[in-house]
């Protein structure tokens, strides 16, 4: 957990990240506030609004009753979702500090290339 | 939402020791509060109040709708564990475990039981004898197995190790899930319990100054880093919280920024930190810290 910004929105990123990876797939049931309140160690008040923020986002639905789900479609979703936040999350900070250290837009390819593990493919 | 507590205007005086200054708040059902601020704020003082152990200078004080003072059908609903709890002479462990009940109509003997064992308390040890980590302990263990709708802990994990301290946050957020209650956390280790709580109340020098959602708090500094020119550009006018500088570097804290003034402030080469929930106390509280003091905060 990031203590230097609000919780909520942390674990609506990390229930996302679990979406995206599949740790939790399409139409299963999410551990529940309580569950993960414990599993954080945190108030379960904030994790309720952490979920909530995913439920108001049409990414969790509630069952009544039984507690909530990943909705249909939910994946697709957060990846579209976070390739639009791409750029601006993590290319203009990698480019900022390319610049601060004179490496080059050609040096910078070469060095996505022969970093990426599919290079070998 | 239900009021539990709801206090206006309190005020205790200790001759010319204002230790508790008009000080207002309410305290919503099922909630867990931190209750901040420096060693000598007031906080204890202001716990003594509204469980009706101290007797107000001046205001009002409403527990469950009715005055706590000498007032049995509010004082079996609340429970106060005192950093310095006395106790008879001769008492020990068992003794207070045995007694405890007869005060808390909700207690839950399986779960102290459990509690006893899980702390590794010894039964048989005196209350006068026994560490004060296990003094402590014997605290938490009735602040939790009285389930008491408005539950004080008052410092409760001195003497505590990192192990048992932990268990304590644990088997707090197992049992508040479970059992939902007005649990009331006074300290000043405020990175070990700040997940826990949803509301702050921050007391300095007998005043209340701030009463905010723990969360809202999280996000409401941010610190600006950079040459100190640009900072001082950036900042302008803007309340500053705290400053910080070495060199030609300026480290400044001001209140929330908009995103739009985010972007200005990266547009300008500047970094932008977050400012924990401690942090923002030490912050808030510090009076005239010296540049020093603070860096490690």
């Amino acid at each position: 957990m990031d203590e230097n910004r609000p919780i909520f929105p942390q674990i609506a990123e990390q229930i996302e990240n679990d979406i995206i990876s599949g740790a939790l797939p399409e139409e299963t049931q999410v551990p529940s506030t309580n569950e993960f309140a414990a599993f954080l160690r945190i108030n379960p008040a904030t994790a309720g609004k952490g979920v909530g923020l995913l439920v108001d986002a049409g990414i969790l639905y509630k069952k009544r009753g039984i507690g909530m789900f990943v909705a249909e479609g939910a994946r697709a979703r957060l990846v579209s979702e976070r390739r639009e936040r791409f750029r601006d999350q993590y290319l203009a900070p990698l480019l900022a500090e390319a610049r601060k250290l004179g490496i080059d837009d050609a040096q910078l390819v070469r060095l996505i290339t022969d970093t990426s593990p599919e290079k070998e493919h | 939402m239900t009021t539990v507590v709801e206090v206006r205007d309190l005020s205790k005086h200790f001759g010319p020791v204002r230790a508790v200054e008009s000080v207002s708040f309410r305290l919503e059902e099922n909630r867990i509060y931190g209750l901040l601020g420096r060693n000598g704020a007031g906080k204890t003082t202001l716990m003594s109040l509204l469980t009706g152990q101290e007797f107000a200078s001046s205001g009002r004080i409403e527990i469950f709708g009715e005055s706590p003072v000498e007032n049995a059908r509010v004082l079996e609903q609340v429970c106060f564990i005192k950093e310095s709890q006395k106790y008879p002479d001769d008492f020990k462990v068992k003794h207070v475990l045995r007694t405890a009940p007869w005060f808390f109509p909700n207690w839950d003997q399986d779960f102290a039981d459990q509690l006893v064992t899980d702390f590794r308390l010894p039964l048989d040890g005196r209350m006068k004898k026994i560490s004060r980590g296990q003094f402590s302990a014997v605290g938490v263990v009735v602040g939790l197995a009285s389930r008491a709708p408005l539950t004080f802990f008052d410092e409760p994990y001195l003497g505590l190790d990192a192990v048992a301290r932990q268990l304590f946050y644990d088997r707090l957020l197992e049992d508040y899930s479970e059992h939902p209650r007005t649990i009331v956390l006074s300290t000043h280790l405020i990175d070990e319990v700040s997940d826990l709580l949803e509301h702050v109340l921050l007391i300095d020098d007998g005043r209340l100054i701030v009463d905010q959602a723990a969360d809202d708090l999280r996000g409401s500094a941010t610190t600006v880093v950079g040459g100190r020119e640009a900072v001082e550009a950036f900042i302008g006018t803007r309340e500053v919280l705290h400053r910080d500088g070495l060199g030609g570097l300026a480290s400044v804290t001001v209140a929330r920024l908009s995103d739009t003034e985010r972007q200005a402030a990266r547009a300008a080469g500047l970094e932008l930190g977050g400012v924990s929930l401690q942090q923002l106390v030490v912050r808030l509280t510090s009076g005239t810290p010296t540049d020093f003091e603070e860096k490690s905060a």
